[in-house]
């Protein structure tokens, strides 16, 4: 573990950054509520499935900032609603200065040329009947972007769709030859190289990405996730990295939060929240993590939670978490914590401070 | 099973297991001469990626696979008795009764239109001379047993009504029903979050322990298999490639492919911005055994050397034992290890 002596100045001048001019992307408020309907005849809403339910974001130009969280914590709902891929139920998304939640229609689509996302399941996310290079061609034609066409220019000139095309393999790392292909003919890690290209081709300035390696075998992992570093370097993009694993959120963000059932219950830049987990929720997600290091695991003390996740439908009264919380108090299941900030971070918990002390004894011991 | 178990043979011993799927040009072989022991009471890890062999490997040891269109030879001796080559009838008796699966996806393992109670009653019943009523109570113990709450009422639920860790509570409760004394686990945890990963493994080696069973564990995770193994063998393209003790291998991977995937996750015991060096191309790029090491397409340190026939798994030392034409020396690992716990003792 890192030392979490220096590491509060650093986050200081991070979070000082942040602040409306640098961010491209300030999220407020934002809720999205499914309806449950039910009935044949007459279509009822019995109650709201609170996927996200109020979370304030705000990501800096050019940096990464990671989403982490359990299935069903509402962090792919969050990250579609960014894109305005689900409709927002409240609350305001602003992308560089322009308010998506409002737009619709055309200006919407014009946007988001600048917006792309980098999908979970490349198998299912790329069309099966359309070559690579259709593929590839498909959103520059949408947008509009490179009119002068192959019959034109011919297919070596750099302006034609096809030269664009093949340039853009030849970043993510894929032979030309591949422009013929069909994805079923790639492997995984391949095919995820393909969906990234697709998603960079239209040059945008924020890529959002779903659980961009957690269907890939773990030695090719490694290659995407220094691809999508090398990306952000060559383009200057600013990543939503949406993911489960927190080693893999750690190892790319500068900026983490993390959800629980709908609330941003932490946020922290990287190595503060891995160094000082002040959430319990954190705590115990960071003690679940199996290490590959026998001797580390065998002296670890870990956080075990109780239960599951409880229904979003329904949510606890009073801090979502108290129902598995294993440092819960009264006033835990009446009163909903505020996200306060607290030194380098920010944590929706009322006794953070007290857990904080307990829990350093047994990361101590957890290390030595 | 009949025969006699002498206290010195392993309870599961696999020798020179090949499993051929295909015909002529398109023959496949998934499993290449395969020898694993596994004591008594002992947790084996098997790690390996997709298509390394290490599933078919343990669908061979339950009897499990396709008969048409597959070939295994080998043996796999279970308690002295090779299993291969029985009838589905004998492998019906053995099977949930001195074996039992569980495996990773529990919501297409368990009978959707099926309550959860009946599913365990029928292993019970099928295996064991019990009443009906007597099944019930033993299956509600089971389900209390592996932490499921008011198990009386989850007896009369169906799959779906249950989340994904009950889910594979309940397969476990099913796999323990009869106290097998194998227990075979492919990526049990795979499907699920990581705080309830963590109460499936915790509850896992403590049943095992309580119960005294053996255990095979199949994982890609080498996490999974550093805070819960015995012994651990790593398998790439049909083969077993490094085999040690869990604390051995961690301590002095040999291998290259071991070590390359040490070095290609990131690690949250290890300081943050350390770049990751990934293994290149896919595990799709191999070649034949019989021809050269597997790995050899896609290893940093492939020497001319590396394209020799039939390379042996070799014993290093005792209980460590490595494919490699170039194993990294002990002086290169300690190094390697030295310098991460110099970074960890400065961070």
């Amino acid at each position: 573990m890192s030392s979490p002596v220096e590491r509060p100045e650093a986050a200081a001048t991070l979070a000082d950054q942040g602040t409306e001019g640098g961010n491209l992307l300030t999220v407020r408020g934002l809720k999205v509520h499914y309806p449950i309907r039910k009935g044949l005849v007459f279509d009822r809403t019995v109650g709201h499935v609170q996927a996200v339910d109020g979370v304030d974001l705000d990501v800096p130009r050019g940096q990464t900032y990671g989403l982490v969280g359990e299935s069903g914590c509402g962090k792919s709902t969050l990250g579609r609603a960014l894109l305005q891929l689900e409709d927002a139920t409240a609350g305001s998304v602003d992308f560089d200065g322009t308010e998506l939640t409002k737009l619709s229609g055309e200006r919407l689509r014009v946007l988001r040329r600048r917006m792309q996302m980098v999908f979970q399941d490349p198998m299912a996310s790329l069309d099966p009947r359309q070559s690579v290079q259709s593929l590839l061609i498909e959103p520059l034609r949408v947008h509009g972007l490179a009119p002068a066409d192959v019959e034109e220019f011919g297919p070596d000139s750099p302006s034609s769709h096809l030269a664009k095309a093949a340039a853009m393999l030849e970043v993510v790392g894929l032979p030309r030859a591949s422009l013929a292909k069909y994805p079923h003919e790639f492997s995984g890690g391949q095919r995820q190289r393909i969906g990234i290209a697709r998603a960079m081709i239209l040059n945008p300035d924020l890529v959002i990405a779903d659980e961009p390696v957690s269907a890939l075998d773990v030695s090719v992992q490694a290659q995407v996730i220094n691809l999508l570093e090398h990306l952000q370097d060559l383009f200057g993009l600013t990543y939503v990295v949406i993911a489960h694993d927190l080693a893999v959120v750690r190892h790319i963000s500068d900026r983490i939060g993390v959800m629980y059932l709908g609330h941003i219950v932490e946020e922290a830049d990287a190595d503060t929240l891995y160094a000082e987990p002040m959430h319990p929720y954190t705590l115990a997600l960071m003690s679940a993590i199996p290490v590959p290091d026998p001797v580390l695991e065998d002296s670890r003390e870990r956080v075990l939670l109780a239960g599951d996740l409880p229904s979003p439908a329904n949510p606890p009264a009073g801090c979502r978490f108290h129902t598995r919380c294993p440092f819960v108090q009264d006033d835990c299941r009446t009163v909903v914590p505020e996200l306060r900030v607290l030194g380098p971070r920010k944590v929706a918990c009322h006794h953070a401070e007290e857990i904080h002390q307990q829990a350093a004894v047994t990361v101590i011991d957890g290390t030595d | 099973m009949n025969a006699p178990q002498s206290s010195s043979d392993p309870l599961l011993s696999i020798r020179n297991l090949d499993v051929t799927f295909g015909r002529g040009d398109k023959e496949t072989r998934a499993v290449d001469g395969v020898s694993y022991d596994v004591p008594a009471g002992t947790i084996v890890g098997v790690v390996g990626e997709s298509g390394s062999g290490k599933s078919v490997t343990s669908l061979a040891v339950m009897g499990l696979l396709p008969q048409r269109g597959c070939r295994t030879s080998g043996e796999i001796l279970f308690d002295g008795v090779n299993l291969l080559g029985r009838s589905d009838a004998e492998m019906s008796r053995i099977r949930g009764k001195e074996i039992a699966m569980v495996f990773q996806d529990p919501m297409s393992s368990l009978n959707p239109v099926v309550p959860v109670g009946t599913q365990v009653t029928e292993v019970l019943r099928t295996h064991e001379k019990v009443s009906a009523a007597e099944a019930r109570d033993r299956a509600g113990d089971l389900l209390k047993r592996c932490g499921i709450p008011d198990p009386l009422r989850r007896l009369k639920e169906y799959p779906h009504q249950l989340s994904g860790g009950m889910r594979q509570r309940a397969m476990i409760a099913i796999a323990l029903a009869c106290k097998p004394r194998l227990l075979i686990c492919d990526e049990p945890t795979t499907a699920l979050d990581v705080t309830i990963q963590a109460q499936v493994l915790e509850l896992l080696a403590e049943l095992v322990s309580d119960l005294g069973t053996a255990m095979i564990m199949i994982t890609h995770d080498l996490g999974v298999v550093a805070g819960l193994c015995d012994h651990v063998n790593v398998m790439y393209a049909g083969r077993i490639v490094e085999s040690a003790p869990r604390r051995e291998l961690f301590a002095n991977p040999q291998h290259r492919y071991t070590q390359g995937l040490l070095h290609s996750i990131p690690r949250l015991d290890h300081p943050r911005g350390a770049p990751l060096q990934p293994i290149p191309g896919t595990p799709r790029d191999t070649v034949a055994w019989d021809k050269a090491c597997a790995f050899a397409p896609r290893c940093r340190y492939v020497t001319e050397e590396c394209v020799t026939p039939e390379i042996d798994l070799d014993e290093l030392s005792a209980g460590h034992q490595v494919r490699c034409v170039h194993p990294a020396t002990r002086a290169e690992t300690i190094a390697d290890g030295s310098a991460a716990t110099a970074q960890e003792a400065t961070a």
